[in-house]
């Protein structure tokens, strides 16, 4: 009475196995090669996500995303290519990472994506700023650089005029001319938030036109120096005068969400933002934004920063040759051609190529383009600072040591900005930590 | 059960020899990410430079012994342990005694009193940072500015407090959903000749309640404690450790250096400075906790 049921559900059992396993095997299917790409969360990545439908049909590829907010991604993608194993077929990766990782040999050099791919039409910096000893690793699918916004109602009312390269000792006088509290609107916004690639981004291209560097020739840092003291003392008497409340939690999110807002009289950042202060369906400002050069206080080596991202395929990927089409596809002139017709002109990734600047269409819908261009053709990031360095880098350092440094030092800094340290303190800490950081480097 | 003597020597095996593989999955379990963990703390190991794993001895621990960073974060993580367990432990009690009491819409406030303990801690955090504590458009700066008082700096004046009230206002409810409970257990007839002999409110709540409470409250106090040795979210999500190192805990340099600085031999050595903190914490409070509830009747 018992055995019986259960030779019954045994023997069920063996049948359903069995009629799975030969469903699984007569099913049809899906056989086109595949591909998992790692990206960033930013606007312009999710836009190429929403395209990539189109680039399945043309190639037979079938693709696989992972979207994840820009440190996640970070942290994400260095475990993984460190350790060897091949999650991702294509990653992306900024200015900072691909000349490192393209050295460690962890990723395909993209010299070969065909001449019609238009290698001379991409922006020398943004090549460069991709490549190790002239090979480019990653292929650039937006770029940018640092500039001024500003609110021309504001100024006009205070009869005050923005010219188009301000010192930053003008961007002091009309911050504190602007500064108006009781109604909202602060001075200036900057980075506040800590991390170096938050508040330190900012402060390094302030450092290096108030002719400081990071380390010397000997790969010793410079930050207890003379010209951080300045320009670290210029930036948090600045900020905390005639800037918003709570400015240290404030990153490159949080500012664009109070100019957007209508909160900031001046804001020195990204030029990828300009393009969505102008869509009236996310901002307030969109009449009443005016850009200029990024400020310059003694020298103007490395006022601006350049930074690009860009696709890469570790080497660990077994599908290279597959990941490469769909780079070549996704940083195409082809590409940032039909996303302008399509979702409007401004909203294509910028920066990349010398192209883009020259569609009417776009030069149109974006009258901050040719500054951008500007901005993006004069910036050296092999000369970030009047005096010499052994390093690459206009808002980072080149080296890998540069993450712990940044984080370490962008913290300290963000104690001088909550006023719980000078700023010959903080700096002092600082610059005992960079120490510590760079020891292994001095050793080798 | 014990028939028969000779036979419990070979049972004893037996039942072992059953048990063996689960202590064993449990012990692995348990003993390889440690020995791991041990392991990297006694090399260099810097994730960006793979090629140059070498032996470092005790280096990874004299260099984090010897740095500020430790002790701020050691500092840091107890005052953030004690003072939410004694603010938990404080509003939860209160809670609970006012949840006990009976008053027309009980339920609804109890649900809203344990509601915050459901909400994940990067959502709280973000709710607190964004919508409550932000001093340009927060609620908290809308009431003191409408009261004519400036707006307050959370998290740059008072970036450790800060985080203490997040994280008081997300666990208080889990002492209330510890505490409540027992004391509804209380017997109401030890309550009632209590109020005969006269005892007013406080008394009965010193006398009765209070000692009554002090077995779960040790329960609170060390599942808690476990929890907030390890906190993280909230401060990622708000302060990012700072200013400066302000209200970084010792998980948050582990995690600094881990995933930061990609130092993962100094991250390891950190980690096992921290099993030893939790260790002598909880070694402290086991004593305290223990000594207190031997001497209850």
């Amino acid at each position: 009475m018992v055995k019986t049921p259960q030779i019954l559900t045994w023997k069920a059992l063996v049948l359903l196995a069995s009629a799975t396993l030969l469903a699984w095997l007569l099913y049809p299917h899906d056989r086109r090669p595949e591909l998992t790409v790692a990206t960033v969360n930013n606007a312009d990545m999710i836009l190429m996500q929403q395209l990539s439908s189109e680039f399945e049909k043309q190639s037979g590829v079938k693709l696989h995303w992972v979207v994840l907010g820009e440190n996640i991604l970070r942290q994400r993608l260095t475990i993984d290519i460190s350790t060897g194993s091949n999650t991702f077929d294509v990653i992306t990766i900024g200015s900072y990472e691909a000349p490192l990782w393209g050295e460690r040999g962890w990723l395909v050099p993209l010299d070969d994506l065909g001449a019609d791919y238009g290698y001379d039409d991409i922006f020398e910096v943004m090549r460069q700023g991709l490549s190790y000893q002239g090979r480019m690793y990653a292929a650039p699918f937006y770029g940018e650089s640092s500039f001024t916004y500003y609110r021309r109602d504001l100024f006009g009312k205070a009869g005050l005029e923005m010219p188009l390269q301000p010192s930053y000792e003008q961007i002091r006088q009309f911050a504190q001319k602007l500064h108006d509290p009781e109604h909202g609107v602060y001075g200036i916004c900057l980075r506040g938030e800590p991390g170096w690639g938050q508040n330190m981004a900012y402060i390094s291209t302030l450092v290096n036109t108030f002719g400081g560097r990071w380390l010397d020739l000997d790969w010793k840092p410079q930050i207890s120096s003379p010209a951080w003291v300045e320009a670290v003392s210029f930036y948090v008497d600045l900020l905390s005068n005639y800037g918003p409340p709570g400015a240290i939690t404030d990153g490159y999110n949080e500012n664009r969400a109070l100019f957007a807002n209508g909160n900031c009289a001046i804001w020195v950042d990204a030029t990828s933002a300009a393009g969505y202060f102008l869509d009236p369906r996310q901002s307030r400002v969109a009449t009443t934004t005016g850009f200029a050069k990024a400020p310059i206080a003694k020298v103007p080596n490395g006022a601006a920063w350049v930074w690009s991202w860009g696709l890469a395929i570790p080497t660990s990927s077994k599908r290279a040759a597959v990941a490469k089409q769909f780079i070549r596809w996704a940083t195409s002139r082809q590409y940032i051609l039909t996303v302008g017709a399509r979702f409007g002109w401004l909203r294509i990734p910028p920066g990349s190529r010398k192209s883009t600047y020259e569609i009417p269409a776009y030069l149109e819908a974006a009258p901050f383009a040719p500054l951008v261009r500007e901005a993006i053709m004069s910036a050296d990031y092999t000369k970030p600072s009047a005096l010499p360095v052994p390093y690459v880098g206009i808002e980072y350092v080149g080296i890998p040591e540069f993450q712990a440094m940044g984080t370490e030092v962008g913290q300290e800094i963000s104690a001088a900005l909550a006023g719980r340290a000078t700023v010959e303190q903080a700096l002092a800490l600082a610059q005992a930590e960079a120490e510590r950081d760079l020891e292994g480097r001095a050793r080798k | 059960m014990s028939r028969d003597a000779a036979s419990k020597p070979a049972r004893h095996l037996h039942s072992r020899s059953l048990l063996a593989p689960s202590v064993a999955a449990l012990f692995l379990w348990m003993v390889v990410p440690l020995a791991m963990t041990l392991w990297f703390s006694a090399e260099r190991y810097n994730l960006l430079n793979p090629g140059k794993t070498a032996f470092a001895g005790w280096q990874n621990y004299r260099d984090l012994l010897t740095h500020r960073a430790l002790w701020v974060a050691m500092g840091n993580t107890l005052f953030l342990v004690g003072l939410v367990l004694a603010i938990t432990l404080v509003f939860g009690t209160l809670f609970s005694l006012l949840l006990d009491q009976d008053f027309p819409g009980r339920n609804i406030c109890r649900l809203l009193v344990i509601a915050p303990f459901f909400v994940m801690p990067t959502v709280s955090a973000l709710i607190w940072k964004n919508m409550l504590m932000n001093p340009v458009f927060g609620l908290f700066a809308w009431i003191t500015r409408s009261l004519g008082f400036g707006a307050i700096e959370f998290f740059s004046r008072m970036p450790l407090l800060s985080i203490v009230l997040i994280i008081g206002w997300e666990w208080t409810p889990f002492a209330v959903l510890i505490l409540l409970p027992a004391l509804q257990s209380l017997n109401p007839e030890q309550v009632e000749a209590a109020r005969l002999d006269g005892a007013g409110p406080l008394a009965l709540f010193r006398h009765i309640e209070l000692p009554h409470l002090l077995r779960p409250m040790a329960v609170v106090a060390m599942i808690e404690m476990i929890f907030f040795l390890s906190l993280f979210a909230e401060i990622y999500v708000t302060t990012g450790g700072g200013p400066g190192l302000a209200s970084t805990n010792l998980a948050y340099l582990i995690f600094r250096d881990a995933l930061l600085g990609w130092d993962v031999g100094r991250a390891s050595a950190g980690g096992v400075i921290a099993i030893i903190l939790a260790n002598i914490v909880s070694l402290f409070l086991m004593r305290v906790v223990g000594r207190n509830l031997e001497d209850l009747p």
